[in-house]
């Protein structure tokens, strides 16, 4: 008949976890529920799995005839930056202006100071501390800017690891062929490290720290929505 | 999260005993100011948080919103140029937009 407050707690509950959920509304008057990705409510699971990937709610036709609404709720975009470096202070407020929510770890405690990231979440911390406490997710972007495999490597593997919507990294084609070794002797697949984007940005032409911060946040942003070319759309 | 997200204050008022409905966006057509899916959660005092419009219609869907808080029927309500109500109640951005409005039940 309608929708609960037990439904709706429940709902905010999985939005508070970062967990993409959507309220099923039945516009006929029949009760309301809850579907989470790869459940069955008797939608075909590619139409499923496209309101998840898009984010946009919708009305659905049930396999049994019956037409539904799905307000879908998926996680805020999200930027984790490994590195509090000149590329980081240009990149982090253009991506927060983008709509990102931009968290920033160095453990190198000149460089992640207040003063030169002011207002945004900062860690100076190792990644292998902050990490388990973000929680990485297919909602959230990496880009791994110190050029330091100390610090650099492991957040790029919890990334592939979190199957991260974007995962990049700075560095020559040189450096990424050492990074490449080190990797797969820690086990990372093949398949896996070619999610990597390295040297990390849209071929641009950057020639300095904040032309870098725009090519690798237009980057961020086509792995996020895709390129209308790609979808049909022209440009 | 954001204080006025209308599905926060939807749980929250609902907690503290008050009766609240839930309007939902179902659809858009031409220039609509709030995406599907967009929530406005109301009360029976009228008050109420989010939007489903740009405010051209939001006046409407809370009158109707108490009436399905008491009748607890659900309500597909439907504002457009082409209907002359849609002008009383101002959809002057010239879209046209179906909501959707139920009963929160405890």
């Amino acid at each position: 008949m309608s929708v609960s407050a037990e439904l709706i707690r429940e709902l905010n509950e999985a939005r508070a976890r970062r967990e993409p959920i959507a309220l099923v509304s039945r516009p006929d008057g029949g009760a309301a529920s809850l579907v989470r990705p790869g459940e069955d409510i008797g939608l075909a699971e590619s139409a499923l799995d496209g309101f998840f990937r898009s984010g946009k709610s919708g009305l659905a036709d049930l396999a049994g005839g019956e037409q539904v609404f799905l307000a879908v709720h998926v996680p805020a975009p999200r930027l984790v930056l490994i590195g509090a470096v000149h590329i980081s202070q240009a990149l982090a407020p253009m991506a927060r202006i983008a709509g990102l929510d931009v968290t920033i770890i160095d453990p190198r405690t000149a460089f992640a100071t207040e003063d030169r990231f002011e207002g945004f979440p900062l860690y100076a911390d190792w990644p292998d501390e902050v990490l388990p406490g973000l929680g990485l997710d297919p909602y959230t972007a990496l880009a791994a800017v110190t050029h330091d495999p100390k610090i650099d490597d492991m957040p790029l593997m919890a990334a592939l690891e979190a199957n991260c919507f974007y995962v990049g990294a700075l560095g020559s084609r040189k450096t990424h062929g050492k990074r490449q070794i080190r990797m797969e002797e820690a086990g990372v697949s093949e398949d896996a490290f070619s999610r990597i984007h390295a040297p990390i940005g849209l071929d641009i032409g950057a020639s300095n720290p904040s032309e870098i911060a725009v090519s690798v946040l237009a980057e961020v942003i086509l792995r996020l929505r895709g390129a209308k070319s790609e979808k049909g759309q022209g440009i | 999260m954001d204080r006025h997200d209308p599905l926060m204050i939807a749980e929250t008022w609902s907690r503290e005993g008050r009766s609240v409905a839930l309007a939902t966006v179902l659809e858009t057509w031409g220039s609509a100011p709030r995406a599907v899916g967009s929530h406005l959660a109301i009360d029976s005092e009228g008050n109420f948080e989010g939007s489903v419009s740009g405010g051209c219609v939001e006046g409407a869907v809370i009158s109707e919103a108490i009436d399905v808080i008491e009748t607890g029927t659900t309500k597909v309500l439907e504002f457009g140029v082409a209907d002359e109500t849609a002008w009383e109640v101002g959809l002057s951005c010239g879209g046209r937009i179906r909501v959707l409005v139920e009963k929160v039940t405890l």
